[in-house]
């Protein structure tokens, strides 16, 4: 694990955003929190101060200056609220009664609201407080000041600034170890596919993702990933095996087609030998040319076809077709040929293909069953899906070879040796993968039997 | 090079009375090679080639020239093969078109005749199968003109509406299959007609069957038409295919 690319994770980079965003819904939250707390703190503030205001103005109404310097000097004594602020002085600014020193400087006393730093002096140190007061000036040239020590805005701010700060701390703090976990989790996932790839791409086709087992979305990308690598394996594979089966192949045809050529020349000139000995090399040319035809058809089928080239297409019709083609060719032959086939039998197809597919069938059963013998084609409609069965009673193919014969060039020796590329059923094999068909080789005691099931058409498969 | 299979191009049919003239014929094919080995052998046959090896140059030459029909590659410097033919066929030119690839999957060749192409032939080719195909393609468009309701080759006569075959007279039992295939070889008459066109236009078969199926189906029509009357019309055409016609 290399931690430097921790933070270049798609996932380490969410984290933070995240965090952002809860680092900024808990300042909101407290600043709601504070707000609407310090505003009811001022409202009470300045009622008990007007409270305050109303009761001293109705005492010097009353009685005079006098009384107003006795009430202040009691409730700025001891028995009163520590936190009510009062002070009374003459028209020089000299004390007469209340808890403050001396009048403050910013103070007006013309009846407005002010905000006053003070000092207060606590066990012999000197603590700065926040007053909130109204100071007036009274007739004869007295001015008082009423105010309210605003200790609790203060200390219920300091709280909040707090609870702020360990809040977002413990945010970010939880976010960026929530972030790194994560991350590494999904780096260590990424970067076991990325490894597993490497070593894909480094030859070894046989390697796979990896499953959690949890059968989350990197279960989900890496059983697609496998999925396409098994696709890509077997195309391979199979690209491989044309290659190898071509090389084999050819070479022989070539081969003789050289030797023809290569004698020809060395033999004396004449007219009728060289001829020959050309009709002789076009036939060879002619028949690797088949042969290469065959393997292109059979590599293009197996690489699929688009979905649009396959359309509704009638099996049974294509199979009669068919069978009409070769029945002469089995009469001749002195083989029995029956055709078994419903009047209609839709299935979803390239048409092309099948039919190539149906007379490379009946083309394998007509050169295996000797005179006398007998060929079947016949259609039957089952529960969604339509089996088309060819069968004949040549030599048939042993149990133990019936998947062989379906690979490239397998002609099984020496029994069923007969003319032909030996492609025939393996282009009958890679039509039947192409078009989701099953197809079957069995036993007919004696003989062969093919049958290949494809599923019915279907009007929602459009 | 067997001279069998174009040896028959100056051919009295009796139903027409007409000889295959020689066809001009424009070539556009980049590969040199294969371009003079078709001069020579359309030469031979008795037609004249003018060969060209861009597309551009075959369009300028094809619209100038009147020509009986084109020989048209797919892949050619400067313009492709199907461009080319559109771009004719766009400007109403309906000169016969014969196209050459060698792209051979089923949607290559729809593509090609959609494109406007009146026959497609797949790299590596026979000559004969070119020649027969080449041949096809300038009658095609020559006969198309007017509806027949009857075809006659010698002494036997096919009425398409009634499907009723008769040769000197004498009703011929066919099979529907069997019918469309003479069919096919009387609207070629004189004509050599190869085995691949045969399953392409009575089969509907764009594939090669390995055994020789078409032989057998030929041998069986030719006992119908021909065992029991003097004259042989259908003849086989070695290393080529079949033709019909009167002998002599």
């Amino acid at each position: 694990m290399r931690p430097a690319n921790l933070a270049h994770t798609s996932a380490f980079r969410l984290t933070l955003l995240y965090t952002g965003v809860f680092s900024m819904s808990v300042l909101v939250l407290l600043g709601f929190i504070y707000w609407s707390t310090v505003s009811v703190i001022e409202r009470q503030t300045a009622e008990t101060i007007e409270a305050e205001i109303r009761g001293l103005a109705e005492q010097y109404r009353q009685q005079g200056v006098s009384r107003l310097v006795q009430v202040i000097g009691e409730r700025s004594g001891d028995k009163g609220d520590r936190n009510n602020v009062y002070l009374l002085t003459d028209s020089s600014l000299k004390r007469l009664a209340g808890n403050v020193r001396n009048w403050p400087a910013g103070a007006t006393a013309s009846g407005q609201w002010v905000s006053l730093g003070l000092q207060r002096r606590e066990n012999d140190r000197i603590i700065p407080h926040e007053i909130q007061a109204r100071t007036f000036t009274l007739p004869g040239g007295h001015r008082l000041l009423v105010g309210r020590d605003m200790y609790e805005k203060t200390q219920f701010r300091n709280t909040v600034v707090e609870t702020l700060a360990w809040s977002l701390a413990a945010t970010v703090v939880l976010g960026l170890i929530g972030g790194l976990f994560v991350s590494r989790r999904m780096l260590r996932r990424v970067d076991q596919v990325s490894y597993t790839a490497q070593g894909i791409m480094q030859g070894d086709l046989s390697r796979r993702m990896q499953k959690s087992g949890s059968d989350d979305e990197f279960d989900r990308l890496a059983e697609s990933l496998n999925a396409m690598l098994d696709q890509i394996e077997r195309l391979m594979t199979g690209m491989r095996w044309a290659t190898e089966s071509i090389a084999h192949d050819l070479r022989s045809p070539l081969t003789r087609l050289r030797t023809r050529i290569e004698l020809a020349l060395r033999d004396a000139p004449s007219e009728n030998q060289d001829r020959a000995a050309l009709a002789d090399a076009l036939g060879q040319t002619d028949s690797a040319l088949a042969l290469f035809d065959s393997l292109l058809k059979i590599a293009t089928a197996e690489a699929g076809v688009a979905p649009t080239e396959l359309v509704r297409l009638d099996l049974a019709g294509l199979a009669r077709d068919a069978a009409e083609l070769y029945e002469p060719v089995a009469e001749d032959k002195g083989i029995a040929f029956d055709i078994r086939i419903p009047c209609e039998a839709e299935v979803r197809g390239q048409s092309q293909l099948l039919a190539q597919a149906v007379a490379n069938l009946l083309d394998n059963a007509v050169k295996n069953t000797p005179s006398g013998g007998r060929i079947s084609v016949s259609i039957e409609r089952g529960d969604q899906c339509v089996v088309l069965t060819v069968t004949d009673t040549g030599p048939g193919i042993p149990a133990a070879d019936r998947e062989r014969v379906l690979e490239r060039f397998v002609r099984l020796e020496p029994s069923r040796r007969g003319p032909g590329t030996g492609l025939g059923l393996s282009l009958v094999a890679a039509v039947a993968k192409l078009h989701g068909a099953t197809l079957r080789l069995e036993d007919n005691e004696p003989g062969l039997k093919v049958s290949l099931r494809l599923a019915t058409f279907q009007e929602r498969d459009f | 090079m067997d001279r069998g299979p174009y040896s028959f191009i100056f051919i009295q049919t009796v139903s027409q009375s007409v000889y295959i003239a020689a066809m001009r014929i424009l070539l556009v094919e980049d590969d040199l090679e294969t371009a003079e080995y078709l001069r020579k052998g359309l030469g031979e046959s008795g037609h004249v080639i003018d060969h060209v090896p861009t597309g551009p140059e075959g369009l300028a030459m094809a619209m100038v020239g009147s020509y009986d029909a084109l020989i048209v590659d797919r892949m050619l410097p400067g313009l492709d093969g199907l461009t080319l033919i559109q771009t004719l066929r766009d400007q109403s030119n309906t000169t016969p078109v014969l196209i050459l690839s060698a792209l051979g999957k089923v949607d290559d060749r729809v593509r090609g005749l959609k494109a406007g192409g009146d026959d497609y032939l797949t790299k590596p080719f026979a000559f004969s199968e070119l020649l027969a195909r080449l041949e096809a393609v300038a009658r095609r468009s020559g006969s198309s003109e007017k509806v027949t309701t009857s075809l006659r080759v010698a002494d036997m006569e096919m009425d398409l509406l009634s499907h009723k075959v008769t040769r000197a007279g004498m009703p011929i039992e066919l099979q529907p299959r069997e019918f469309r295939l003479l069919e096919y070889l009387m609207r070629h008459a004189g004509q050599v007609v190869t085995r691949t066109m045969l399953l392409e236009a009575v089969w509907d078969y764009h594939f090669d069957p390995q055994t020789n199926v078409i032989d057998v189906h030929i041998s069986r029509l030719r006992a119908k038409i021909d065992k029991d009357f003097g004259e042989p019309l259908l003849h086989t055409v070695r290393g080529a295919g079949y033709t019909l016609r009167a002998s002599g």
